[in-house]
């Protein structure tokens, strides 16, 4: 079955178009997406989206050029597009990444550039998925500064080395990149997933805190920890380079040398 | 601009905002109140357990191996009389009985593990681990029995 094209040049000012044109450096790509729409028919479809583009933009430059010039009913989130906030991590040519951190010249144009929402999350709308689910167990892990006994009049001090324990897990921006790349989660949503271990690994192993106990506990259970399998795809799918599958080890680690 | 394209499912309801089509929701989402905490350490020992009985199944299952099917004259060897010579020695009972517990307890959590991972619906994983079960602990209890009440002189 062929797939739908969909290719259009108004939007553009034909002086405009003629300055593009004239810019030799323009490649033609084909985004194919993944997209639904419950309003208007409960199928899936791939739409191509023909249209050219400097090889050196970003994906998400690329569904800003569909949504503001080819088709304004595609739906996908963004918010700072620049790797920090988290909204735009998708599934492009089948590897989960943040739209905004991935260059058009990265992906071979020659071929369609496939992009899908993240899998293992209800997908709402096109590219959007119900990230409901993935907070609950952000939440579940309490991920914040639990101490006992009184205040502190002044700050908490702590080394440089006790920082230096959690610093790879405090790069997290919650994109659940890892997560919807976890073939656990993708068929059980009551596992914790990649990215809630990694917020608890932030403080269970922060000398600060004193609730690494009640978070060794929880992920001590049945959804917790020990249903990974180290297939390392959060590893790979991190787009803040994070070592997740390290991370979990070591909450693995903690739980058993507490233990004995 | 046209915006004809195919769809991979076709349905004859027609959807609008006012009666939207029904998401495909991912399986088994947690919610505010799932899962609900067990706090024993069951997972914990089953992790160690797995790893630690496979390091002893590799030397036992191995050996087990060599013996039965390369060492003297092979696999031909094997009858009633080599079984009945080995199971005379508490040494070999014991080899076999360790091989035996160890074995199924390895595969059967291992299995366990994958029904937790790949059955969706509750029903489902309960009675595909309650079948695993039952087969688990047969195969231990008859293994066992059949090991210490072996008769050689059986006729």
């Amino acid at each position: 079955m062929s797939t739908p094209t969909l290719d259009k040049s108004s939007g553009h000012s034909e002086a405009l178009d003629a300055a593009e044109a004239a810019a030799g450096h323009l490649i033609t790509v084909t985004m194919r997406i993944r997209r639904f729409n419950p309003e208007v028919s409960d199928a899936v479809e791939w739409v191509d989206y023909q249209f050219p583009i400097d090889p050196k933009e970003r994906v998400l430059d690329a569904l800003h050029k569909i949504k503001w010039e080819l088709d304004g009913t595609l739906t996908f989130r963004r918010s700072c597009a620049h790797g920090i906030c988290g909204s735009d991590a998708m599934r492009i040519n089948g590897r989960n990444r943040l739209a905004c951190k991935t260059l058009i010249k990265d992906l071979n144009p020659e071929k369609p550039i496939t992009v899908e929402p993240i899998k293992g999350l209800t997908v709402l709308k096109d590219l959007i998925v119900d990230m409901d689910p993935f907070f609950q167990a952000y939440r579940d892990v309490m991920p914040f500064l639990i101490t006992k006994g009184n205040e502190p009049t002044r700050e908490r001090l702590q080394s440089a080395e006790d920082r230096e324990r959690f610093d790879d897990t405090t790069k997290c921006i919650l994109c659940a990149a890892c997560t919807s790349s976890c073939p656990v989660f993708w068929n059980d949503g009551q596992y914790f997933g990649p990215a809630a271990i990694v917020n608890a690994h932030r403080f269970i192993f922060d000398s600060r805190d004193e609730g690494g106990e009640q978070r060794l506990e929880i992920l001590n259970d049945k959804d917790g920890v020990w249903r990974c399998r180290t297939t390392f795809n959060c590893t790979d799918a991190c787009p803040r380079g994070i070592e997740v599958t390290k991370a979990i080890q070591e909450v693995k680690r903690a739980l058993i040398t507490r233990r004995f | 601009m046209s915006t004809d394209s195919v769809e991979l499912s076709s349905s004859s309801a027609s959807f609008s905002p006012e009666n939207p089509a029904p998401f495909i929701e991912a399986p088994r989402a947690r919610t505010k109140r799932t899962p609900r905490a067990t706090r024993t350490n069951f997972e914990l020992y089953g992790w160690l357990f797995m790893r630690l009985s496979g390091v002893v199944l590799v030397v036992l299952v191995l050996g087990h191996l060599l013996i039965q099917l390369v060492l003297d004259g092979g696999v031909t060897k094997v009858g009633f009389a080599f079984v009945a010579g080995r199971w005379a020695s508490p040494f070999w009972q014991g080899w076999d009985l360790v091989m035996l517990w160890l074995a199924m307890l390895h595969g059967g959590n291992g299995l366990r593990t994958v029904i937790n991972d790949y059955a969706e619906q509750a029903n489902t994983r309960f009675w595909l681990k309650t079948l695993l079960f039952t087969a688990t602990a047969f195969t231990i209890v008859l293994g066992t029995l059949v090991i210490f009440t072996f008769d050689p002189n059986i006729r």
